[in-house]
């Protein structure tokens, strides 16, 4: 199973999103901002937390129009996966790949902690190694978190199984408390929690390391 | 009555989100772009009906909170 | 001075005087040069001869302080200190004030603080894995406290969390005393290939200076000057162009320059920090015997008319200079463009002693380079010892829960969520240790090693008795490492004091370095690196003498770590002897608002013993913490909150539960290894006693109870209360 990470100027989680699929038993390359194709034969593509161009303009604005991003909207086109955390979750949305966008958290402030989830879905290759309505521990960090969507697309995600993870108390302001959504098609999944920073036992707790896991594993098997 | 409030940096203080966008923009294949500062826009709506009272409540409030006023200035617009 | 003019102004008795130079220090440049120096020049030597650049007044003393060890690769005198840590690896760190510019414009003064000290250790050749931050500020209900908290924390989460190093641990104080100037202590720690650092000495003639990072603009110009010189009321007057962080240009900054470093093209490399170019350039050719000719048409600059005063002095940040192999020059272009960083060859290292600066054709500048470097004035500045404590006046009796809640109530022993939940504390994914319980700990990335931090002082015991202050400030950090079962290595000091033109501030100055050194010979704990920060005064009015220390610890393996908590059942054990010192103590301070007494004595072959006892029966040990002001009630307390327990210890007395002794910790063992660990503590002559149990819900000395939920909700929510 072949993974490749993209690396933006400021990303600053690519390492530890690297480490999380290795450990996973993935294959991983690590992908420059300037390249414009991915690595032949990628199964999933990383974008990981940071603060890819500064930050500056929007989250994930000036990343989303990066010469790399362009190659990975036509992956997830494809069919291919994509899994964006953080400061990727931005990136996603920013390319219009997921729906809804990420605003300034309600507090205002940056928020680094751990925080308790449901994974409201076990139906895709991210959570399948989760019980549906199962209660997970998974720190979050950022300053932009906060998931807007209009009442018809949560509705729609709501009704199409595509809410993955929500807050079961709610740290930033996200509407319908989401911390986590599906696209369509399932194969790409936004979240701000960082699974990779809760994926060993030295981290404090190993609730993240199941997410990499039944990825691996359901596109080792594909 | 309505007021509109520009902060921008002040000239001469390091803009390091405008200079993200001008490359960006220069990246994206916009040429002859120099320059780029960024500012926010901050639109009000006051209880104030004269002009003058109006702006001398904004001023107040820019000095107070919505511009930094050692790193940036402000312009007000009343109407 | 806005470039407007390119005339070059007068020197004057008050151009002199506002560059902070003293007349006798005029003379001493007049005599050096046997010439008038130019107004570049002026500048220079003022940048080169402050007090923040030359440590006139604090040399003399630093030079006591051992510096030596084994571990030790290289001492204080470059960017950052650096302690081998066995493998190949090596830790290089340092702690650095950022006090003025953060009272200034607290976001961008802190931001920037972060962003020095970071640079600091990436200059070396290191990637910073772990940064702390020391905050001391005025009273909670002065009118400017909320401002500077908030400006400040959000400053230093602004930068550190986009740069990506992970905010481990650090201290937040609040006292009258710093209302007029708080203090911002940046930290931070890198990891190296042992022989693979980075110094700043020049080396061969001819070669190219180059200009790396962000472009120059009139920031901070006249900042140098500004650090250096005591608060008035005119402050509002004084703001030079404040200095603006950008974290997303560091980042590119560090990642360009280890590759750099890692491709064989630098020889030296030197960041542009307090005073730029000029301190940067100096030090460079100093060192490495060379003189230094700079052309600063090819300086990239971001404003239009700068002179060359004013690109000499400013103090953009994100900035390097380098000599760089000149046969490495396309390999190096290509990684300066991979991260589209502004890059320029500004000058040549030359075989004279000079320092020469050109700008449009003119010589600005014609420096004996050597000299520059150092000559710069150092005084024996008069001072008096700090006459004993008198004699601490009664203590009232008083309920040790309501003691407690008061302590756990303000904002000086809360809990400190609400700052450090603002900082990430975990990028980069090797953090083992949080910060809000002792040091902090991370792993060094694919080993079983990890390394411990932490960072401390008790301010009210260094004004008490400055000798015993700065030892309790090395012992307490020391503590503070063996607490989490790490072997403390090396320490750097960050010394934040009034103005040493009074006898009495020098005095707390020369007995806390005396307090310092004693403890870091004894523990073995040398000094690597430091910074000194002096005219910490607003209208007369100093800080506490605050000499802050930063330590680093090292764990073989993450197997070694006392890392756990107390859970119901365990025994509380209490290392080391306990008198019942309340002089000095927080209980006096923030119940009854009292500072009197004498600090309490620090007893270094206790300190030393009592570590030793505690990493060698680690295995025993579920939990353990230092104790330290709050004394016994308050560690126990936090131990007990922090595993989701409650709490009963036997006394009931003030003294025992808020006495602050030294040489003490407190452990939380199951009833099994208590048994064992009081055989062990009998054989090795330690004390140790059995002082309470952890378990329940309520918190209990004696016969005094309250429930614990309640008292949680007061400690976890106090600072937020009174900040948020």
């Amino acid at each position: 199973m072949k993974a490749a990470v993209l690396v933006f100027p400021g990303s600053n989680c690519d390492r530890d999103l690297a480490v999380a699929f290795r450990n996973a038993g993935a294959e991983v390359t690590m992908v420059w901002h300037k390249d414009d194709a991915l690595p032949a034969g990628v199964d999933v593509v990383g974008i990981p937390g940071g603060f890819s161009f500064g930050d500056y303009l929007r989250c994930g604005a000036i990343a989303a129009r990066s010469p790399i991003t362009r190659a990975v909207i036509e992956h997830t086109h494809r069919g291919g996966y994509a899994l964006g955390i953080c400061n990727g979750f931005q990136v996603l949305t920013e390319t219009g790949i997921l729906p809804g966008a990420l605003m300034r958290n309600a507090g205002l402030k940056f928020v680094c902690k751990p925080v308790d989830l449901t994974v409201e879905t076990a139906d895709s290759a991210f959570t399948a190694g989760y019980t549906g309505g199962q209660r997970i521990t998974i720190p979050i960090a950022h300053h932009d978190g906060n998931y807007v969507a209009d009442a018809d697309l949560v509705a729609r995600l709501r009704a199409e199984g595509r809410v993955a993870f929500t807050y079961c108390d709610n740290p930033n302001g996200s509407v319908a408390d989401i911390a986590g959504i599906l696209s369509e098609n399932r194969r790409v999944l936004g979240l701000m929690p960082h699974p990779e920073r809760a994926a060993e036992p030295a981290h404090g707790g190993t609730d993240g390391a199941a997410l990499f896991r039944s990825l691996v594993g359901a596109l080792a098997l594909a | 009555m309505k007021a509109r409030v520009h902060v921008m940096l002040k000239d001469g203080v390091l803009d390091p989100q405008g200079q993200a966008v001008a490359h960006a923009l220069g990246t994206l294949g916009f040429q002859g772009v120099g320059e780029v500062r960024q500012g926010k826009v901050i639109d009000l709506d006051l209880a104030a009906t004269d002009r003058a009272t109006a702006e001398a409540q904004v001023r107040e409030m820019c000095e107070k909170l919505l511009a930094n006023t050692v790193i940036e200035r402000y312009d007000i617009e009343i109407g | 001075m806005r470039g407007k003019t390119m005339q070059e102004p007068a020197i004057t008795d008050e151009l002199i005087a506002a560059h902070g130079l003293k007349p006798e220090e005029y003379a001493e440049i007049l005599r050096l040069l046997n010439r008038a120096p130019s107004f570049t020049e002026l500048g220079i030597f003022s940048a080169m001869w402050n007090e923040h650049c030359s440590y006139k007044s604090s040399k003399k003393w630093l030079r006591t302080l051992p510096t030596d060890g084994p571990q030790v690769i290289c001492g204080p005198g470059e960017n950052a200190g650096v302690v081998d840590i066995g493998d190949g690896q090596a830790v290089v760190f340092k702690m650095e004030s950022h006090n003025h510019p953060s009272y200034i414009e607290p976001y961008q003064g802190a931001a920037t603080g972060v962003g020095g000290i970071l640079r600091d250790v990436f200059t070396m050749g290191a990637r910073p894995i772990a940064a702390m931050n020391a905050l001391s500020f005025g009273e909670v209900d002065h009118p400017k406290t909320r401002q500077l908290v908030h400006g400040v924390v959000e400053g230093i989460g602004g930068y550190g969390n986009c740069f990506g190093v992970p905010t481990v641990g650090g201290e937040v104080r609040f006292h009258p005393a710093y209302n007029g100037n708080c203090l911002v202590n940046a930290f931070a720690a890198g990891l190296a290939e042992a022989d693979k650092i980075f110094y700043s000495a020049a080396s061969g003639v001819g070669m190219p200076v180059v200009y790396l990072g962000a472009k120059t603009g009139r920031d901070g110009v006249g900042g140098a000057t500004m650090a250096s010189a005591e608060f008035d009321e005119g402050i509002e007057e004084k703001r030079p162009t404040v200095q603006v962080g950008d974290p997303f240009t560091e980042k590119r900054l560090m990642e360009a320059c280890l590759e750099l470093m890692a491709s064989g093209a630098v020889i030296s490399i030197q960041d542009m920090g307090a005073a730029g170019l000029t301190c940067s350039a100096v030090e460079m050719g100093d060192k490495g015997g060379l003189g230094i000719r700079l052309d600063l048409d090819a300086v990239p600059q971001r404003e239009t008319a700068m002179t060359a005063y004013e690109m000499m002095l400013s103090e953009s940040q994100e900035r390097m200079l380098m000599v760089l192999r000149p046969e490495k020059e396309a390999e190096a272009r290509a990684i300066f463009e991979k991260w589209d960083l502004d890059f320029a060859i500004v000058g040549e290292t030359i075989p004279e002693d000079r320092f020469l600066i050109l700008h449009k054709g003119d010589c600005k500048a014609d420096l004996p380079l050597s000299k520059l470097a150092s000559s710069a004035p150092e005084y024996d500045r008069p001072w008096v010892e700090t006459p004993p404590a008198p004699e601490m006046a009664e203590v009232p009796g008083i309920d040790p829960i309501d003691a407690l809640k008061a302590l756990i109530g303000s904002p000086n022993y809360a809990a400190k969520h609400w700052v450090y939940e603002q900082y990430d504390s975990q990028v980069m994914a090797d953090t083992v240790r949080r910060p809000g319980l002792g040091a902090g700990i991370v792993r060094v990335h694919g080993t079983p090693k990890a390394l411990a931090f932490t960072s401390d002082v008790t301010p009210r015991y260094v004004r008490a008795n400055p000798v015993e202050g700065g030892r309790q400030a090395v012992a307490e950090a020391y503590r503070n490492l063996c607490a989490v079962g790490a072997r403390p290595q090396a320490a750097t000091d960050n010394l934040n004091f009034g103005n040493p033109e009074k006898p009495e501030i020098m005095g707390q100055f020369v007995g806390a370095i005396q307090g310092i050194g004693e403890a870091c010979r004894a523990l073995d704990m040398p000094i690597v690196s430091g910074n000194v920060s002096l005219y910490n005064e607003t209208d007369g009015s100093p800080i506490l003498p605050t000499p802050t220390i930063g330590a680093v610890g090292l764990l073989d393996s993450l197997d070694d770590l006392i890392g756990g908590a107390a859970a119901e059942g365990h025994l509380a054990l209490l290392l080391g002897t306990t008198t019942g010192h309340l002089g000095q103590s927080a209980l006096l301070a923030e119940v009854f608002h009292r500072e009197d007494g004498d600090a309490p004595h620090v007893d270094l072959a206790a300190e030393r013993a009592h570590g030793d006892f505690l990493r060698a029966n680690r295995r025993l040990i579920a939990a353990a913490t230092d104790l330290a002001d709050g004394g016994l009630a308050l560690a126990a307390f936090e131990m007990a909150e922090a595993g989701g327990v409650g709490l009963h210890l036997d006394a009931a007395d003030t003294p025992t539960l808020f006495g602050e002794d030294q040489a003490r910790y407190l452990i939380a063992a199951t009833f099994d290894a208590a048994e064992a660990l009081m055989v062990a503590a009998g054989k090795a002559g330690v004390p140790l006693v059995t002082v309470g149990r952890f378990g329940g819900q309520t918190v209990s000395f004696g016969g005094h109870v309250a429930p614990m939920a309640e008292l949680s909700a007061l400690f976890r929510g106090a600072f937020a209360e009174a900040l948020g």
